[in-house]
């Protein structure tokens, strides 16, 4: 339990990604058995304990402490699971007994709800403040340390020396404890067989085509497709079941439970997840909506139509088709699709372009789609490899949007930059009653140069009118030129729109705020 | 009744017979110092009486001429004025720093200024002296405060160290004590490299050596490079004061684990406000347990409780039966990110 509490306060504190992952390979090389697969589940939000809810750590918090105490001490802190942590009476004369997470986990899962609460006391009179706090966190499921299930198997890969598509493979068959896994990962066993089982292929991805790319490329020897704005999924149909995956492999199937009854075939399909249906495209925005809901209403569903839009075949029946070459794979895509007659699935159809010039063109004027980010170029002879193969596939976006706004507040950043102030919140122009008003339209943090940083950051020093806790108000008076690739209607953002990744293109120092764009502006570009 | 010869003025704590005030916040005639923090040791009095340490910490940060009439009392040394009596016992704070024991018709006062009873190689241990009434400062006085013991702190700065070997190591403490302290066991660790330190801390730092408080090698930063890090400070630690880390002189060192040295470390989302990746809890005030205790060592008749937290060590205090009541002082309300 000590181990697990020390990574898990570390994975609180740490900055980014890089370090999180430094302290998640570090803790799984040095730990063994149940307590490190059910700290690995814990971390990655799998792991559940039904018999603890929110009403017991209440009742657990109430013989913390005397109640007044706990209400001004619980005022301070902020949160709860932490400010029974703080109070417990912490018991000396236990303090050398380590107990097993694992021990503990399954000690709570085989109890009842009145036993599970015993279990908690014994353990609280035991452990030292930070493990529990570990266990507080850990039974009430809220660790919130931005760990997701991807970055774990990123760290179970490094830590063992694996590749992390293996783990990927592998993952769905797989629950807390994880002991296969890990019997594999340390040499005790054979990885788990997939046959048979709804898992996750690992992704192939596309390259940027670069201006380079295309002096050397024949494009003859190129399947091109529409690069559609929606979220890469995998659908996945086996012996077991119907399973959809997200782009870094989760299991999505629960908000989408439509996609994944029966489509009277067996076999993992690639595509893009669309919303609305093939005769009705839906925006981005839509997408979202579905996206942010974990477990949907049907009522919502049926109001909120998805489908897939296909364009790869991993496998067919119990046939893995990955090293087949694409056009071959293209055939079996089509001929699946000709037998299938389903909404919620449709083809994603191939484009034509003999010259550059001319797909130049479609690429330019697909911006009257919002759906349409761009073109896909496939070489026709590619298998399906795992992660972003040079030469194979490429992604040429469209170009993007620009705008002239103004600066308004500015953030510091975290790791490397943290003594720079590297966010930056800009404005547009909007009349209002009160008269001509910058209002915030997007945020960027990306596209200055180190050198550009340092000048922008100098600059929130220097023309700072107000500090409120991390965030600085600037003086209205610098104009940046934003990129962005397509920009929305949003009723969660106050200024009605919301971009999409937007960054900087271009620090315009000369330019006069006055002559930054207006909103009406940015809202003739919502196609 | 003390509080007819000793009660708060809008200069501070008065002293009636001794015409005098502790730590106040303003300029007065006759001042009594319980040590060299800025919030309690202040520029202009017309007579300073405080430890030599404390003296001597005073010149340094405002100049030799900070009052016309400064006398030294240290630790132990009683005098006398009149009927009134002051002696000078150590609270553990910082270098030099005191309670004030008043003895006056037959009762005694202690104002204990900022004390804390934690394990500290730079200063001598808080004395327990009885008395009458005890003036108790309540920093951290809510029972989430249990301060660690200070070597497992250090603990878990080198095992983050070792996690991330080429990466620059920041730890943001105050210039007077909290610098010190984290040096101090640093060493007692077994870390034998040289440590260093913002411009900042080198006047306290090489004051504490003349004081016979060992910190090893203490570098100046090398000159900083053109807009980039100093690559050699990879894998050091360099010691600044907390407002450091924001600002440009930051920008010199690689990719810094930031590691903060404060009491406030304790709660996790102070931790996170400041993007701290290491909070080393450490404090030099006495942690809620500490108060408790120390009023019950020196089991006064009565406890005057003042700047802090003082609404749950008042209500605590109560319910065990002790006369305790707030001591409103003017200029000590502390936030989150001061001192602590």
């Amino acid at each position: 339990m000590k181990a697990f509490a020390t990574m898990l306060e570390n994975l609180v504190f740490s900055p980014g990604r890089n370090a999180k992952l430094a302290h998640l390979v570090a803790w799984l090389r040095s730990n063994s058995g149940d307590s490190r697969g059910f700290g690995v589940a814990a971390v990655t939000g799998d792991l559940s304990l039904p018999h603890v809810k929110g009403k017991m750590i209440r009742d657990l918090a109430a013989s913390a402490s005397d109640e007044t105490l706990f209400a001004l001490s619980y005022d301070f802190v902020g949160d709860l699971a932490e400010t029974v942590s703080l109070l417990w009476p912490q018991d000396h004369s236990h303090n050398d007994t380590d107990f097993a997470l694992g021990d503990i986990v399954r000690q709570i899962q085989g109890a009842t709800r009145k036993e599970a609460e015993a279990i908690m006391r014994f353990h609280l009179d035991r452990l030292d403040q930070t493990q529990r706090w570990a266990l507080l966190k850990l039974a009430t499921g809220g660790l919130r340390v931005g760990v997701s299930a991807r970055l774990m198997r990123i760290a179970l890969a490094q830590a063992f020396d694996q590749k992390v598509e293996d783990i990927e493979e592998i993952w769905p068959l797989l629950s807390p404890p994880y002991e296969p896994l890990f019997d594999w990962l340390e040499g005790r066993a054979m990885r788990p067989k997939s046959e048979g089982k709804a898992v996750f292929k690992p992704l192939m991805l596309a390259n940027p085509l670069e201006e380079a790319d295309r002096q050397k490329l024949a494009l003859s020897d190129y399947q091109i497709e529409w690069k559609w704005d929606g979220a890469r999924v995998q659908l996945v149909s086996a012996e077991e079941g119907v399973r959809l995956f997200s782009r870094s492999g989760d299991d999505i199937s629960a908000a989408f439970p439509e996609m994944v009854i029966d489509p009277s075939f067996k076999g993992v399909l690639d595509g893009e997840l669309l919303a609305g249906t093939p005769a009705s495209l839906g925006s981005f925005n839509d997408l979202q909506q579905r996206l942010n809901r974990k477990k949907p209403s049907g009522k919502f569903i049926t109001e909120n139509p998805v489908f897939i839009r296909c364009y790869d075949i991993l496998m067919q029946g119990g046939q893995d088709c990955r090293h087949l070459p694409l056009q071959q794979r293209r055939v079996m895509l089509e001929t699946l699709m000709g037998t299938i007659d389903d909404e919620r699935l449709d083809l994603s159809e191939m484009i034509a372009a003999d010259r550059w010039e001319a797909l130049d063109e479609m690429r330019t004027n697909c911006r009257a789609n919002s759906l349409i980010e761009g073109v896909m170029l496939k070489q026709k002879s590619s298998t399906y490899q795992l992660g972003r193969i040079k030469g194979q596939w490429y992604k040429w976006k469209r170009n993007p949007f620009y705008a002239d706004l103004v600066i308004m507040y500015a953030q510091r950043g975290h790791g490397k930059r943290s003594s720079k102030y590297s966010d930056f919140t800009f404005g547009a122009w909007q009349d209002t009653e009160d008269g001509r008003v910058i209002v915030p339209v997007g945020k960027a943090y990306s596209g200055f140069t180190d050198a550009e940083l340092q000048k922008l950051d100098k600059f929130v020093r220097d023309h700072t009118i107000a500090k409120f806790g991390p965030v600085r108000e600037v003086e209205q008076k610098l104009v940046i030129e934003a990129a962005f690739d397509s920009i929305h209607h949003s009723s969660r953002h106050k200024s009605g729109v919301a971009m999409r990744f937007p960054r900087f293109h271009a620090i315009r120092w000369d330019k006069d705020p006055e002559e930054a764009d207006t909103l009406d502006s940015l809202r003739r570009l919502i196609s | 009744m003390i509080s007819e010869w000793a009660y708060p003025r809008p200069e501070g704590l008065y002293i009636a017979p001794l015409d005098a005030y502790i730590d106040p916040v303003r300029p007065v005639a006759r001042a009594l110092i319980t040590h060299g923090h800025a919030d309690h040791a202040r520029a202009g009095h017309g007579q300073v009486i405080a430890t030599s340490q404390t003296l001597d910490i005073m010149g340094l940060r405002y100049g030799t001429d900070f009052t016309e009439n400064a006398i030294a009392l240290d630790y132990g040394q009683m005098r006398s004025e009149g009927a009134v009596q002051i002696t000078m016992a150590s609270a553990g704070h910082v270098l030099g720093s005191a309670q004030i024991v008043i003895d006056y018709q037959g009762k005694r006062l202690i104002a204990a200024g900022d004390y804390k009873r934690k394990y500290d190689p730079t200063v001598t241990p808080f004395e327990v002296v009885p008395c009458d009434v005890f003036i108790t400062e309540a920093t951290f006085g809510l029972p989430v405060f249990t301060h660690p013991d200070p070597m497992a702190e250090i603990e878990k700065l080198q095992n983050t160290r070792a996690l991330f070997p080429h990466r620059s190591c920041f730890i943001g403490a105050y210039a007077l004590g909290k610098a010190q302290r984290v040096i101090s066991l640093l060493r007692l660790s077994g870390y034998d490299a040289p440590i260093y330190i913002h411009g900042a801390l080198r006047a306290l730092c090489d004051y504490y050596e003349t004081q016979a408080v060992a910190l090893g090698t203490l570098l100046p930063l090398p000159e900083k490079p053109r807009g980039g890090a100093n690559k050699e400070l990879a894998g050091q630690i360099i010691i600044g004061p907390p407002s450091a880390i924001g600002s440009p002189w930051a920008n010199r060192l690689p990719d810094p684990i930031i590691c903060f040295a404060s009491g406030w470390m304790q709660v996790k989302a102070r931790a996170r406000q400041r993007s701290v990746e290491v909070p080393l809890i450490l404090s030099d005030h006495a942690d809620w347990t500490d108060i408790l205790q120390t009023i019950e060592d020196v089991n006064p008749s009565e406890v005057w409780v003042t700047h802090g937290n003082e609404e749950a060590l008042l209500y605590h205090l109560a319910k065990q039966g002790r006369d305790a009541k707030a001591l409103a002082m003017v200029g000590f309300e502390r936030a989150e990110g001061d001192e602590g």
